[in-house]
């Protein structure tokens, strides 16, 4: 069957008007026959009602016949439907399809302070959702204490394997290239002024306090923290976390504990070997592009940074990895129904972990220069 | 655009074969479905019938056989000629298979919005109309997905399986997960598009009840292959184990005694 162009003429039978349909009245042509549709109802408007002969339509469907039904609520009659198509008519003509829907305006003074303000809200939610699994992470590492028994060691070793034994390859290459990056920079800037010997100083004490640390963590959040988030927010979405709850089993426990401890045991090792990477290619560059032999490099290093450099930077580690896996864990939870919400939580897991990360790294400096370290 | 008068079939499978690395799931399985008839797929939990499915409307690559859908054969066709099949067919995945991210309406309107160019306002009466014809309510058309029951995900996904009015609709369970009564008025809708649209449907289903009273053939997999094919009367007949549990086991005699006492 070949289907053809819809049709609607006006022709006059025994006397009076009728409207002949024709062709195809199907989805499409569904953009034509609307046309054809409107212009037939603005034509009989004010007229004596015409009646509408289906017998020539070659093939129908429910476009077809939700625009019949738009012309018959003008008024007009349907004669000669065939038979066949009946049913389809009948059924689309009961549909309730409710009033249109009206969208509320967005737009003025008065939507933009409402905007403002539930971001503000939303913030606000966001920090007592962290504070809050902070709580609920405080609270089951108390049971833990008392229940040693309780700790699952082979989902700790699974996390601590992806999160840290897995992460060394990219973590090493990352801290080696800032590192040889640094003294170059160094290098090159000192010398103007013939202190290039200095270069020495400023990789170690700027990698073991502060670089080495701070890139690891980065890297951590964005690696991990987002896997975090994709893990415990699928879970989420397919009522794996609910079933937990059901068996009676504390999702926190089961799902966020282990993979904070992880973290807080991968993170310092990540950030010792990340460390030692930097330092080894701050030296390679002092080496072949500043042109200091590595001994030089090394007997330099030893007078300029001390354990306090080192331990300055440890004792970071441990926290942010706290940071980055508490944010990670609360955004995962947070996650809605919709794929949507997932991409969105875990954005906004890596963004606030991250600037958290810098933030605590700040506190820390403040801190160590309090107390002289 | 409705075809029932042309005869042929909708679908042809011959010897299909499909496996996943050792495992052979079809093995050698073949099948007609004709151009507006409700075939009905049934078979034991794991037998392949979804497999089937999916290898029909090309998301599993086959090993082996030829598949044609609408008169095409989908292994040869270009790109043009198979987004024109795809136009042409409609799927209700298992578990709807919603977009999670837009609103009822929307998933609805979105083939039409593909495919179709349309006015935004039949565009919006007619994804409305097709949402109340599977049984939604109004205030129900701005929900998203995540919001819906079972039921209604399942209703949602049948009006956008059915969003273009499309000749053949592959429906995965349609019934399963909704309660006796609508899973009745989701077959007799089912039947009603069926007769009006000269629609073909290819039905995956447990429901003894819908393959009783809306499928006009059924297909049983067993073992990989095909193990009958014919009307309700002729499975009752079969003396395959599967089969015979099936159709002829207790909820099957009950079903049909109360079919047959109930006032038609």
């Amino acid at each position: 069957m070949v289907s053809t162009a819809p049709t609607l003429t006006r022709a006059a039978t025994q006397g009076r008007f009728e409207l002949e349909a024709g062709g195809s009245w199907t989805a499409s042509y569904a953009n034509e026959l609307e046309r054809l549709v409107d212009a037939a109802a603005q034509g009989t408007r004010g007229d004596a009602l015409p009646a509408i002969n289906l017998a020539n339509v070659s093939a129908f469907d429910t476009y077809g016949a939700w625009l019949l039904e738009r012309l018959r609520k003008t008024g007009a009659e349907i004669v000669n439907l065939p038979e066949r198509y009946r049913g389809l008519f009948e059924e689309i003509t009961s549909a309730d399809i409710g009033a249109p829907a009206r969208r509320p305006g967005r737009r003025g003074l008065g939507s933009r302070l409402e905007t403002l303000g539930r971001a503000t809200v939303a913030m606000l939610a966001d920090l007592a959702a962290i504070a809050a699994m902070l709580g609920a992470i405080c609270v089951s590492l108390g049971n833990l204490l008392r229940h040693p028994a309780r700790l699952r060691p082979t989902s700790v070793v699974h996390h601590l394997d992806r999160v840290g034994w897995q992460a060394v390859p990219i973590i090493l290459l990352i801290t080696f290239l800032i590192g040889g990056i640094i003294a170059q920079q160094g290098i090159f800037h000192f010398r103007k002024f013939g202190a290039d010997a200095y270069v020495v100083d400023m990789v170690g004490i700027l990698v073991l306090r502060e670089i080495g640390v701070l890139i690891v963590a980065i890297m951590v959040a964005g690696r991990s923290g987002s896997s975090y988030t994709a893990e415990l927010g699928s879970m989420k979405m397919r009522e794996e976390v609910d079933a937990l709850r059901t068996m009676g089993l504390d999702p926190v426990e089961v799902l966020v504990l282990p993979r904070v401890i992880a973290l807080i045991i991968a993170l310092p090792m990540l950030t010792f070997l990340g460390s030692m990477a930097a330092l080894y290619g701050g030296g390679l560059v002092a080496w072949f592009y500043g042109g200091m032999h590595p001994d030089i490099f090394i007997a330099r290093l030893k007078e300029a940074i001390s354990i306090t450099h080192f331990k300055v930077g440890m004792i970071k580690a441990p926290f942010m990895a706290l940071v980055i896996g508490v944010v990670a864990c609360a955004q995962g939870l947070r996650v809605k129904g919709s794929a949507e919400s997932l991409g969105l939580q875990t954005t906004a897991s890596v963004v606030k972990a991250i600037f958290l990360v810098i933030v605590l790294d700040g506190l820390f400096a403040m801190f160590f220069a309090a107390i002289d370290m | 655009m409705p075809m029932s008068e042309t005869a042929g079939e909708a679908i042809r499978v011959r010897d299909l074969v499909v496996g996943f690395d050792e495992r052979v799931v079809l093995n050698g399985v073949s099948i007609d479905v004709k151009r507006g008839e409700v075939f009905g797929f049934v078979g034991g939990s794991g037998s392949g019938k979804s497999v089937l499915l999916r290898t029909i409307i090309g998301l599993i690559p086959k090993r082996a056989g030829s598949i044609e859908v609408l008169g095409a054969n989908l292994a040869v066709t270009s790109e043009a000629e198979h987004r024109g099949i795809e136009r042409r067919w409609g799927v209700l995945f298992q578990h709807g298979a919603l977009f999670s991210s837009l609103t009822v309406l929307q998933n609805v309107q979105f083939p039409m919005r593909e495919y179709l160019r349309l006015s935004p306002r039949l565009m919006d009466e007619v994804a409305r109309a097709k949402l109340a014809m599977v049984g939604l309510k109004p205030k129900d058309h701005d929900k998203l997905p995540s919001e819906l029951s079972g039921g209604m995900t399942k209703r949602v996904a049948l009006a956008r399986a059915l969003a273009l009015d499309p000749e053949l609709v592959f429906l995965d369970e349609p019934t399963s997960g909704l309660d006796p009564i609508s899973a009745g008025e989701f077959d007799q809708l089912i039947r009603t598009l069926q007769q009006t649209l000269g629609l073909t449907v290819f039905m995956i289903t447990h429901d003894l009840e819908s393959l009783q009273t809306v499928c006009d053939r059924i297909g049983v997999l067993a073992d990989g292959r095909i193990v009958a094919v014919g009307s309700i009367s002729t499975m009752r007949e079969v003396e395959h184990p599967w089969v015979k549990a099936y159709f002829r086991g207790r909820r099957a005699e009950a079903l049909s005694r109360r079919l047959s006492t109930a006032p038609s």
